[in-house]
């Protein structure tokens, strides 16, 4: 059981990273990744919504009928995410974060990462796996979105959580890196890299 | 006159795809032959067109800070903006579900052609960030609204129709192993979002 367990944790952060291998949640994991920051508060927002939504639907699964569980699904994980940005805001320390990932947030509702690992994981397995399932998803998505936002904000403006790393050496930022398609060349990048290594997630 | 810089800026300058990275999950996943690709544009166009103008007149009526002052002036200090998550997702979901009855009624061929994406379509993040971008942008009337959902949807329509037709044509390029299939397809559209951003700064 314990190595299942561990298992469930390890899979989504590497072998099976719900960005690089499963394509899911694509969506917002560009476009918040212009700072180290944003995609921080990004990233731990999907952890909290991803972990708690599956395990409350995990301790609900016997009761819900499979005609109307996507509405359920939706009205759980759209509760979650407003109560994460309800306390995003009411914080002077990160509402500006809130403000800059602006509908983002909210998208969080129809990121296919919660979705999909509720209904291949939460629906059939007791709550406290799909807990760990759901944050360890979470993690693998925030490693993606740390990777991108550090290579985004080291070379794009030449800082690091707003720190100043390369300006003092005479850097000019490179403003090509901070424009959303750079976002993509970069996780093209990642994924070159990953499955150079991994050869068994290549294409035939 | 407005309604046409409206709707030239939100095919081309605010593409969903290339400036806001919405709904890219499904973009990537049936992006592989142009048919289908075009099915699920036009689906994504016609979901926006009716979703967009009910959350405008939701959010006008009833979720704005102030809004229910129509229904009595001792509501008029009520704010309801945080539930619009919810709203919108409901409103959202009911309407996909609307519409593949109509369309399973009205037109089999439609829906069996369909068929399989228009549930796929209630978790596509473009139709839930039109409606909370619609949010942000203030709107005066209904008319833009259902402008900018047009506009929206045509952009959307556009990117998969136009990465469907780059991904037919590389099926026949030899590109490295570990790159075929998801890397390069990232580093496609990273490219195709340079070539759009030639658009930005036109105003009509």
């Amino acid at each position: 059981m314990n190595a299942k367990l561990k298992e469930t944790i390890l899979n989504p952060i590497f072998k099976g990273n719900p960005i690089t291998v499963l394509v899911l949640g694509i969506c917002s994991a560009l476009a918040v990744t212009v700072t180290m920051k944003g995609a921080l508060v990004m990233a731990l927002s999907v952890i909290v919504v991803c972990g708690i939504s599956s395990l409350i639907l995990s301790l609900l699964r016997n009761t819900i009928p499979g005609r109307v569980r996507i509405i359920v699904q939706l009205v759980v994980v759209a509760m979650m995410v407003i109560l994460v940005d309800q306390i995003l805001k009411s914080f002077e320390a990160t509402y500006a974060i809130d403000k800059q990932l602006s509908v983002y947030i909210g998208l969080i509702i129809t990121n296919c990462i919660v979705m999909g690992r509720i209904e291949a994981f939460a629906l059939g397995n007791k709550p406290w796996p799909s807990f760990l399932d759901g944050v360890a998803n979470g993690a693998g998505y925030g490693l993606i979105l740390l990777v991108v936002a550090f290579f985004r904000e080291l070379l794009g403006s030449g800082t690091l959580f707003g720190i100043d790393i390369l300006n003092r050496f005479g850097y000019v930022p490179n403003n090509l890196v901070i424009l959303p398609p750079f976002a993509l060349i970069l996780l093209g990048c990642i994924v070159w890299v990953q499955r150079s290594i991994q050869k068994d997630l290549q294409d035939k | 006159m407005e309604y046409l810089s409206l709707f030239v800026r939100s095919i081309f300058v605010d593409n969903m795809i290339f400036a806001y990275f919405l709904g890219m999950c499904s973009f990537l996943a049936v992006s592989k032959n142009v048919k289908t690709a075009a099915g699920l544009g036009l689906a994504v166009i016609a979901v926006l067109l009716i979703t967009l103008p009910v959350n405008y007149l939701l959010n006008k009526f009833i979720l704005q800070p102030g809004a229910l002052k129509w229904l009595s002036p001792a509501l008029a200090d009520v704010d309801l903006s945080f539930l619009s998550f919810i709203v919108f997702i409901a409103v959202i979901a009911a309407m996909v579900q609307i519409v593949e009855m109509v369309v399973e009624k009205f037109s089999p061929e439609l829906y069996s052609s369909l068929g399989i994406f228009l549930p796929l379509i209630a978790v596509n993040c473009a139709i839930l960030g039109g409606s909370l971008f619609m949010q942000q942008k203030d709107f005066l009337n209904i008319g833009q609204a259902a402008v900018y959902a047009l506009g929206s949807g045509i952009g959307w329509f556009l990117a998969i129709v136009s990465l469907a037709a780059i991904r037919e044509k590389m099926a026949y390029s030899n590109v490295p192993p570990a790159l075929k299939g998801l890397g390069i397809t990232f580093i496609t559209v990273g490219l195709m979002g340079i070539a759009f951003m030639t658009f930005m700064g036109i105003s009509l």
